[in-house]
């Protein structure tokens, strides 16, 4: 399968390749680890008549820990780099734990991160992990950068908040109100295959209480959804078997999955709440252990 | 006009704009003059008529096309070549010395790491750069690198083995695989 013809233009500079993205008008595409991309190109469910390959421009790749815990992810930097670093593990285990568990180990040597939450695909990983971290995508265009939280980068299928100008430049995961503990739990046919359903539930702990939480859903709707009421509910108490329970029930309400050949509706469902239950439980025993 | 079944000549013919790129491939430099649309895995094959490295899927799922790229496994049918240009690529080509295999060819040799031969040059060269950033792998080490290679022949525990053995191999520990 050969992709179809287009103008290639690999600038040096994120202003170029705005500026090559506004020539574009609308047409142009970005190409980042091109591993969702050039697919689609092969497969001609995309025909851009130019491509603006990003690979090119220096500085993009960073992985950068802060000291108040918040971390910035560039447009260049590799799902392979998040699934290796050590720091990751300890700074953000929510994260860690997913990076792990994107595409295959092949694919995530050239996949980026930013370049998923862009893709703005209901059955991608990272996009329910910075659901459930309140993460944004900082986008630069024409007039400057502004900061689009996760929740609200993706509209629907495969559409996402950006003009056609911006690129999204990096991902900013704010600082932790306490200690950072969560998981994400995917349930895959095979290694390689998108989700059938994951789960991403993170949580905050100050002082024995849920200082913070979130949960993103993979798969269980048109696009990543956020059971932010499910999160909610855990906020200000300890976790409990009680707690978690019910935070599990809602976070089952908000999946809305559909039949198909991966699993019945219900089946997603019952795994929604199973996994919020594991992950949230793992933690509870995490910090009676530490206790 | 390029024909991208047709031998890929190192000048451009036609009317299709192309691209000079020059690519380090196993240790030589060779440029071409491509479409942007060519695929790496094209190049290689068509192009360098180094046609080791295979098409599998065509659909970034099989990893059969596998090569390294300045060391690191990439689906060489997901890359365009032009984003290649200025980087080092190798094939399975690349492997074996001048006069002896490679302790990663000699192991799926002694351990029976094929049967049809398909998805081997991707397999090894993954497992290269596994070796090459874990000379001391566990099995579930190995297992873990190649997820993004399929057979459909051996049931992998072979290759497992074959993996194993080389690392053994170049680590220096007994000929191989051998109980030590
Ligand atoms: C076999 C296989 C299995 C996979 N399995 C999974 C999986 O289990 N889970 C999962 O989450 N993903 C999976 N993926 C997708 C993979 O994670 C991709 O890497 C990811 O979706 C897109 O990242 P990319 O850098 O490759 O983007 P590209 O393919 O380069 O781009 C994807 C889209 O995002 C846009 N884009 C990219 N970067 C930017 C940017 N900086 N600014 C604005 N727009 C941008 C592009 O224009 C394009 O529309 C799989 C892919 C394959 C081939």
């Amino acid at each position: 399968m050969y992709p179809p013809r287009f103008r290639y233009e690999a600038p040096q500079t994120i202003d170029e390749a705005i500026q090559l993205l506004s020539e574009g008008g609308g047409d142009a595409k970005i190409l980042a680890g091109g591993q969702s991309l050039i697919p689609l190109l092969k497969l001609r469910f995309a025909s851009p008549p130019l491509l603006v390959d990003i690979n090119e421009i220096p500085g993009l790749d960073h992985l950068d820990f802060a000291a108040d815990g918040s971390i910035r992810i560039g447009a260049l930097c590799r799902h392979a780099a998040l699934e290796r670093s050590e720091e990751l593990r300890v700074r953000q285990p929510t994260m860690a734990a997913a990076a792990g568990l994107v595409a295959d180990p092949i694919v995530r040597n050239r996949g980026t991160f930013v370049g998923s939450l862009c893709h703005a695909d209901p059955q991608g990983d990272w996009a329910a992990v910075m659901v459930a971290l309140g993460g944004s995508l900082v986008a630069q265009g024409p007039n400057g950068r502004r900061s689009i939280p996760v929740k609200d980068l993706v509209h629907g299928p495969f559409q996402n908040a950006l003009t056609h100008n911006e690129i999204g430049v990096e991902a900013t995961v704010p600082a932790p109100q306490g200690t950072p503990l969560g998981g994400y739990l995917k349930l895959e046919r095979r290694i390689g295959d998108f989700a059938t359903v994951a789960v991403a539930a993170s949580v905050d702990i100050e002082g024995g209480a849920v200082s913070r939480a979130g949960i993103g859903l993979v798969a269980v709707g048109s696009k990543t959804m956020d059971a932010s009421d499910a999160a909610a509910s855990l906020v200000g108490g300890p976790l409990t078997p009680e707690s978690i329970s019910s935070a599990a029930d809602l976070a089952a309400e908000v999946a809305k999955p559909r039949s198909d050949h991966r699993g019945s509706a219900d089946y997603k469902k019952h795994i929604v709440r199973t996994f919020v239950t594991r992950i949230l439980t793992r933690v509870s025993s995490s910090l009676e252990k530490a206790a | 006009m390029t024909s991208l079944f047709e031998e890929i000549t190192p000048e451009a013919s036609g009317d299709v704009p192309t691209r000079k790129i020059t690519i380090s491939i196993n240790g030589e430099q060779r440029s071409a003059n491509v479409e942007p649309r060519l695929l790496l895995a094209h190049l290689i094959r068509q192009g360098f008529k180094l046609t080791g490295t295979h098409t599998g899927c065509d659909t970034t799922n099989c990893g059969a096309c596998t090569v390294l790229l300045d060391g690191e496994p990439v689906k060489s049918c997901t890359m365009l070549a032009v984003q290649a240009n200025g980087h080092e690529v190798t094939t399975v080509e690349g492997l074996a010395g001048p006069s002896e295999l490679h302790p990663i060819q000699e192991g799926f040799k002694d351990e029976h790491g094929l049967q049809c031969g398909f998805c081997t040059p991707g397999m090894m060269l993954t497992a290269k750069a596994l070796l090459d950033r874990n000379p001391d792998p566990t099995e579930e080490d190995v297992r873990w690198a190649l997820a993004g290679n399929l057979c459909r022949c051996t049931g992998y525990q072979n290759i497992v083995k074959a993996v194993l053995w080389a690392g053994d191999k170049l680590r220096g520990e007994a000929d191989g695989g051998e109980e030590s």
